[in-house]
């Protein structure tokens, strides 16, 4: 009988050994880069731009021979902009798809569910749009392309100060989002050390589409500007109310209030005035942003947003470590070895891109500069680099 | 001065609530059914308003005029395929249905118009100043057009053939059909009636508040649906108080103590009112007899 338990148990381990042993063969003809990012839901138009100029990219290298003979294979989930579903796609990436790294997530909140998973693999992922200052704090692994949410929030009470002359400001943000509520943080923190005055901070709540009740309250208080540091369809919405009930202040916005001329529908007069931050302007005249440009709207059709644009430069960055690591003579494949090289190589990285030039800080933030946009008869102008 | 800006905002949500909760109020004092598909018919008729407007460039009355007929045939069709061959079963499995209904409705909206939010134009847009306060055209065509809404359905009610009989089914079924009512025509009215209010409900909601989207009519169906066990569900005038009531309310929440606590206040206040009178407030305590 015993015999019988310690045959089974040596098949057994045969059988698994086969196994692992055919997933380790399989599929290593392409270098596997893993996607996470909104491609349905309320801020599809960022994944779907981030990921169109990432293929963009992708393509053009596959077409120079890929990297060392391989071509790059990106694959995609999509995340609708929600925190489990962005996990569960990078667990799939992870454990079944075997890629060597990730580039998203795209919107705050699910990088940040990323981030703190792909910390403990050690799996080197590089954001190209998450601004929460959180984001790069989990671990040595995680990159990204964009400036951080502190920094735009606080760039913004300074232009408003400045540029607009600005005395007095309001913000409205939504509670239950990162993103919103970091900026406000950071907002308002730095009107306090340059003398703008906060007449009146209101919040809301993820799914409300009536602001007035909060719009009245800061018309009451009769900022200069309105700070509103939320997506283009808020963004949208709160703007046309705040039209509507007369509010006299300047809107200023954040990058995420890019795509507020895109929206199916909207009329661009309830949005005219606007100020927002971004990341680049399409009126910059180096070789390499009109490259992308012409290549972009010749693919798509379309003007590439900052979205686009961070996300080709995501995708650029993470492809230069694969070269150079790839260059070093290490085989490209899902392991820690390589995983902590990649990361070596995204550290030092030193070069110019779509949205400026990007060299890492100590917490793998880049350091580059700022663009404010203004909405001006219906179409996006860049007022000036802040 | 806020005071009063906050509660006109308060009023003008609260008649949107007011529609749909009589949406609701009637087809529950009818076949005793809480109808959770009613929120997705006010999806339903923004999307198809919306449609018609913002793809077809077709006249806005022309696109609201659709969107009711659209939302009649509707709601009378949920009635007969889905309501109708359970009416004498338990009510439990009649709720369940319409639950059902509702996620149908929700996720075929999905997959036809995709999850992304659209935005409606206002079709009454500028604003006019009163009692030195700037009020928009929406707000006003908004109260406006609720108030001849209800005052003419409770003449409806009170007055007419169709109303009387739409009384009488709702007193007792079994007794009406032997005093020669047509049951089933009385409750397809109903339902009729009931879908027509919810169009207008969301097209008036839409020029307001802008964006459309799959999952819009569950919370304002679901608020609505306090707004009528306020007031006393299956009462018309009920609806109408509870509906203005919880929009104030809601409104003195965001702009007095926080927008996050509003949405809480609403069903706070639905806890409340199942505790101490779940009747509502026009409510009777009618005795059962033994």
């Amino acid at each position: 009988m015993k015999s019988v338990k310690t045959l089974a148990l040596v098949l057994a381990c045969m059988l698994t050994a086969v196994l692992f042993a055919g997933c380790a063969g399989g599929g290593s003809d392409t270098i596997k880069i893993g996607f996470i990012g909104p491609l349905t839901g309320e801020v599809a138009q960022y994944g779907v731009a981030a990921q169109n100029a990432m293929n963009l990219y992708i393509d053009s290298l596959n077409e120079k021979g890929g990297i060392g003979g391989k071509k790059i294979e990106l694959i995609s989930y999509d995340d609708k902009g929600d925190a489990t579903e962005a996990v569960n796609a990078y667990n799939k990436l992870v454990t079944s798809d075997e890629v060597v790294a990730i580039l998203g997530a795209i919107t705050s909140t699910p990088t940040i569910a990323v981030a703190q998973q792909s910390a403990v693999d050690n799996v080197p992922m590089m954001t190209p749009t998450a601004t929460h200052a959180d984001v790069t704090s989990y671990g040595n692994n995680t990159f990204r392309a964009c400036f951080l949410d502190p920094f735009q929030g606080s760039t913004m009470a300074k232009f408003s100060v400045d540029e607009l002359s600005a005395k007095t400001a309001a913000v409205i943000y939504n509670t239950s989002d990162a993103y919103s509520s970091g900026l406000r943080d950071s907002f308002i923190e730095t009107a306090g050390e340059v003398g703008l005055e906060i007449v009146a901070d209101e919040g809301y709540s993820k799914d409300d589409v009536d602001f007035k009740a909060q719009l009245t309250n800061i018309a009451a208080a009769d900022p200069d500007v309105l700070f509103v540091p939320d997506y283009y369809n808020n963004v949208y919405i709160i703007s046309s109310q705040s039209k509507e009930i007369g509010l006299r202040a300047t809107l200023l916005g954040i990058d995420g209030a890019d795509g507020v001329l895109a929206i199916e529908g909207a009329d661009s007069a309830n949005v005219e005035g606007l100020y927002f931050a971004n990341h680049y302007s399409t009126e910059d005249p180096s070789e390499l942003v009109q490259g992308f440009l012409s290549g972009y709207e010749e693919e798509f059709g379309q003007t590439p947003s900052a979205l686009a644009a961070l996300g080709y430069d995501g995708a650029m960055i993470l492809c230069s470590a694969l070269e150079k690591v790839a260059a070093s003579g290490v085989k490209l494949e899902s392991s820690d070895k390589v995983f902590q090289a990649v990361i070596d190589e995204l550290d030092a990285t030193d070069m110019d891109c779509v949205t400026g030039h990007i060299t890492y800080d100590e917490n793998n933030n880049p350091i580059k500069s700022l663009a404010i946009i203004k909405v001006e008869a219906g179409e996006y102008t860049l007022y000036m680099k802040y | 001065m806020t005071l009063l800006s906050q509660i006109i905002n308060g009023i003008q949500i609260g008649s949107i609530y007011a529609l749909v909760a009589l949406g609701y109020s009637m087809v529950y004092g009818i076949v005793k059914l809480i109808n959770f598909a009613h929120g997705e018919i006010i999806m339903v008729g923004a999307y198809c308003a919306w449609y018609l407007i913002a793809r077809l460039n077709m006249p806005a009355w022309i696109a609201v005029f659709f969107a009711i007929l659209l939302c009649v045939i509707l709601g009378v069709t949920i009635e007969i395929v889905a309501y109708k061959p359970l009416r004498n079963s338990a009510r439990i499995s009649l709720l369940i249905t319409a639950i059902g209904i509702s996620l149908l409705l929700q996720n075929l909206a999905q997959l036809l118009f995709k999850a992304d939010p659209r935005m409606f134009a206002n079709l009454f847009p500028g604003s006019k100043p009163f009692l030195g306060l700037q009020l928009t055209n929406a707000t006003l065509v908004t109260i406006a057009v609720s108030v001849v809404l209800m005052a003419a359905l409770s003449l409806m009610v009170s007055k007419t053939k169709i109303g009387k009989a739409m009384r009488a089914v709702s007193e007792d079924k079994a007794i009406a059909e032997l005093m020669g009512i047509n049951v089933n025509t009385t409750i397809s009215f109903t339902f009729a009636i009931g879908s027509a209010l919810a169009a207008i409900a969301a097209v008036l909601y839409c020029c307001s508040y802008s964006q459309i989207e799959p999952t819009m009519g569950s919370m304002l169906g679901l608020k609505a649906f306090v707004a009528a066990v306020l007031g006393g569900i299956g009462i018309i005038p009920g609806a109408v108080l509870g509906g203005f009531l919880i929009g104030v309310f809601e409104s003195l929440t965001k702009g007095f103590i926080s927008s996050n606590l509003a949405d809480a206040v609403v069903f706070g206040i639905l806890i409340v009112v199942l505790l101490i009178k779940p009747t509502g407030i026009f409510g009777k305590n009618r005795r059962e007899k033994v």
